[in-house]
């Protein structure tokens, strides 16, 4: 798994590539939860190149995602993400808890 | 049933996904299934690693996944805790983000995408079994 931040003026664009399971989540959440201790809270996650996603990364994002709509400063969304990925999280019904993009221009620009 | 020992730790996941997508790939599954299998096997493992061996050190994990006629059978024996899936709550997939519980997701997505989920305890340890039908 490789992560790459990027700030803009708005948002966080976070890049997650590669697996996510247990072995690899606890980076992932490493890398959302610096974003909000760095106080942000608008956070894009580009999944254009991420093959793989088990529920300890869906458990990275849910905490994640309940970080940032507390006192309504932000949301999670979710950019560019699998059929097989987006199929998982339809299963765990966690596909009305983010909003999702197909393209992180689309998505950076929502905010 | 040729079984396979792994060390019952997160980094031997990538491994276990393997065995099981070059088995199921062998035995004609669709990209797709190959996918939900592995996630299957995934979170059985990371399960039993979590909560069966929570703790134990130098523990491993007894796996076996072969084709029976267009059947896929996977299974897992460990010598951890036991645990009772039937017992684990069903999440509730309907609550909102702040009553959103993560606990149990991974037998729930065990149990959906796989055919069958099965679990026996004895005295040797425990063994989980689950099977997917070729489509």
């Amino acid at each position: 798994m490789e992560i790459t931040t990027q700030e803009f003026k708005h948002c966080d664009l976070i890049k997650v590539k590669g697996r996510v399971d247990s072995a690899t989540a606890p980076d992932f959440s490493k890398a959302l939860e610096k974003a909000n201790n760095d106080g942000h809270f608008k956070i894009a996650v580009d999944m254009s190149e991420l093959e793989y996603m088990s529920s300890a990364g869906f458990r990275a994002l849910l905490a994640t995602q309940r970080n940032c709509k507390k006192l309504n400063r932000g949301e999670l969304v979710l950019v560019s993400i699998s059929d097989r990925i987006r199929e998982a999280l339809e299963l765990a019904g966690f596909t009305e808890l983010f909003k999702t993009f197909d393209n992180t221009v689309d998505a950076v620009g929502s905010f | 049933m040729p079984k396979i020992t792994f060390p019952a730790r997160f980094e031997l996941l990538d491994e276990i996904r393997d065995l099981v997508a070059h088995t199921a790939r062998d035995g004609g599954f669709t990209e797709k299934d190959i996918y939900s299998l592995q996630l299957a096997a995934d979170e059985a493992a990371s399960n039993i690693i979590e909560h069966a061996y929570l703790g134990v050190a130098d523990a491993s994990i007894d796996i076996s996944c072969d084709m029976q006629s267009d059947i896929i059978v996977i299974t897992m024996h460990d010598t951890g805790q036991s645990f009772d899936p039937a017992k684990v709550k069903k999440p509730n997939l309907e609550a909102d983000l702040s009553d959103r519980q993560i606990g149990g997701l991974g037998i729930y997505l065990m149990r959906k995408l796989m055919d069958e989920v099965s679990y026996e305890s004895n005295l040797t340890g425990n063994l989980l079994t689950m099977t997917k039908r070729r489509r």
